[in-house]
């Protein structure tokens, strides 16, 4: 079975404590903690500019200076370059999706390096992602922006990371298209992976994470248990005032 | 009337063959300033310096090792791109979050002082750098015209060069790397490649390019301390014509525009050596970006 976590790792994949990050001057994160255990999917809720993007990007390493503790399978990466900690087993999809305009669909989809075992092979990828064979040897900014997304995810399913980093996957998409990503989260948790999606729209977090942290001011203010979310909504509304 | 043209025809094949031995030239240089242009961002003003030094160190092996000519094709391109590493590792890449200017003033920096270092170690005359035996003897006859073997071997190196690069480029894995962080580098550092390394061995292999078209050069002009700078500003004007970082453009653009110079002596001798700033006014104003680059 291809799944992308050893059986045998329980506890937290992921513990972030105090976690502190700048861009150049300006201080955008203000101590986030957040706690991630193998095969769940955890949700990043918060309004526009609350500090979601710049958590993963610091968990990449790609903000400024940062402070606090990222402790990874164990390991400490709050020192590491983003390369180390990209093959340490973090994939990234980012925000703008980072497709690259200078690659086709299969150059694009094979970028990434293969950082351990376990990753989904291109049989399974095309089979869960038809249009990438189709349109495999078009640039990868020709596709649209369902399937731009679909191979912002495709591309690091292959390299084996257990933990994936989804900024927004369902932003600016038609209605069925999200729910075809809603679908594929499902499956790539039932794979194994372990997923910290970034997301502003809360009835669609619901439908896919186990559990959901909310930011405001570039810090974490609640954490909120999927099957308590009915409970919570009035709090839920208030904080992304919606 | 047919006749006369025919005529015009042979006179002129020889000066546009031999624009092809300088397009060669022009070619492998500003192939080597769009490879460091595309990944560095960085106007590598030092290349000329850098061909001459591919010149002198091809010298310096024959002269004082004894390592001829083939073996300083490979051995020359090598030291000059180490020589590259110290320099984007101790200097440029300190200089990466500035503008493109400071680069290209601390690349300029060094082309003058390494240029300098040379004129006071060999002097500004000159030193000469025999043709291997294997290309020197009768010319190749082409029908038109007799071409030197040494010539013709240059401009098929070039050729054979260009399009190696071309397709490590847009065809293997590690052109995919070096395409895609020419786009976003910190994403692809984010997928667990070292980008800062690809940089450093990228500024190499282009130093490198330099290098090999000083080893190609130096049995044609004398190996010199300002060989480099007599050609570096010509193959600048060729970049801004093609356009910055495009690498298919920067080849054809070499070659074409060497080319044209050919054309131009036998047309209007006295314009041979300003046509392509002509050319590069005109393209600039057209079409500012270059023929081939992005807008
Ligand atoms: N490159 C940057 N330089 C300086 N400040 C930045 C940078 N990127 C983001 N910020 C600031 O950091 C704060 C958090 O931004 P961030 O992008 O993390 O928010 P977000 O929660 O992802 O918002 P959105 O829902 O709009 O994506 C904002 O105030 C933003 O202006
Ligand atoms: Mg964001």
């Amino acid at each position: 079975m291809p799944d992308a976590l050893a059986p045998t790792m329980t506890g937290t994949l992921l513990a972030i404590r105090d976690l502190e990050a700048w861009y150049g001057e300006s201080h955008v994160l203000h101590g986030v903690s957040i706690d991630i255990r193998p095969g769940e999917v955890v949700t990043l809720l918060g309004r526009n500019g609350a500090g979601k993007t710049s958590t993963l990007r610091a968990i990449m390493g790609l903000t400024g200076r940062r402070k606090g503790s990222i402790v990874f399978e164990g390991r400490e990466t709050i020192r590491m370059s983003p390369d180390a900690i990209g093959r340490a087993g973090i994939g990234y999809c980012p925000e703008e999706r980072g497709i690259f305009a200078s690659l086709d669909v299969t150059e694009n989809l094979m970028l990434p390096p293969r950082v351990r075992d376990g990753g989904l092979d291109i049989p399974t990828i095309h089979a869960l992602f038809p249009n990438l064979k189709e349109r495999a040897r078009s640039p990868g900014t020709k596709l649209s922006g369902g399937e731009q997304q679909m191979l912002a995810i495709a591309r690091i399913l292959r390299t084996g990371a257990p933990l994936l980093l989804l900024d927004e996957p369902t932003e600016g998409l038609a209605p069925v298209i999200v729910q075809q990503i809603g679908a594929m989260i499902r499956e790539i948790k039932q794979r194994g992976f372990t997923v910290l999606l970034v997301e502003q729209n809360f009835r669609f977090a619901q439908t896919v994470a186990d559990r959901h942290y909310v930011m405001e001011h570039g810090r974490v203010v609640d954490a909120v248990e999927n099957s308590e979310m009915a409970g919570s909504l009035d709090r839920l509304h208030a904080y992304l005032g919606v | 009337m047919l006749e006369d043209f025919l005529f015009q025809v042979e006179m002129a094949a020889p000066q546009i063959v031999l624009g092809l031995v300088n397009g060669a030239f022009y070619a492998l240089l500003s192939l080597g300033l769009a490879v460091i242009f595309g990944m560095l961002n960085v106007i590598n003003f030092a290349h000329g310096a850098q061909f001459m030094m591919g010149a002198f160190v091809a010298w310096m092996l024959l002269n004082w090792l004894g390592i001829p000519y083939w073996g300083a094709l490979i051995l020359s391109p090598l030291i000059v791109g180490a020589f590259g590493v110290v320099l984007e590792r101790l200097m440029i890449s300190r200089l990466y979050k500035l503008d493109h200017l400071y680069g290209l003033l601390l690349t300029f920096g060094l082309a003058l002082i390494i240029e300098g270092v040379f004129r006071n170690t060999f002097g500004s005359s000159g030193l000469p750098y025999a043709p291997p035996a294997s290309l020197t003897g009768a010319p190749v006859d082409l029908g038109f015209m007799l071409l030197p073997k040494y010539r013709l071997w240059v401009v098929v190196a070039a050729f054979v060069t260009c399009i190696a690069t071309w397709l490590v480029i847009e065809k293997t894995r590690l052109g995919a790397y070096l395409r895609a962080a020419t786009e976003n580098a910190p994403l692809v550092q984010a997928f667990g490649v070292n980008v800062p390394r690809m940089i450093t061995l990228t500024y190499a292999a282009g130093v490198g390019l330099a290098a090999l078209a000083g080893v190609l050069a130096a049995p044609i002009y004398s190996v010199n301390p300002a060989m480099g700078s007599n050609f570096i500003i010509t193959v600048f004007a060729v970049v801004v014509i093609g356009g910055m970082g495009s690498i298919l453009g920067s080849v054809i653009t070499g070659f074409g525009l060497g080319l044209v110079e050919g054309l131009t002596r036998v047309v209007y001798p006295e314009a041979s050596a300003t046509v392509i700033f002509v050319i590069m006014a005109i393209v600039l104003l057209a079409r500012p970006a270059g023929l081939f680059g992005r807008a």
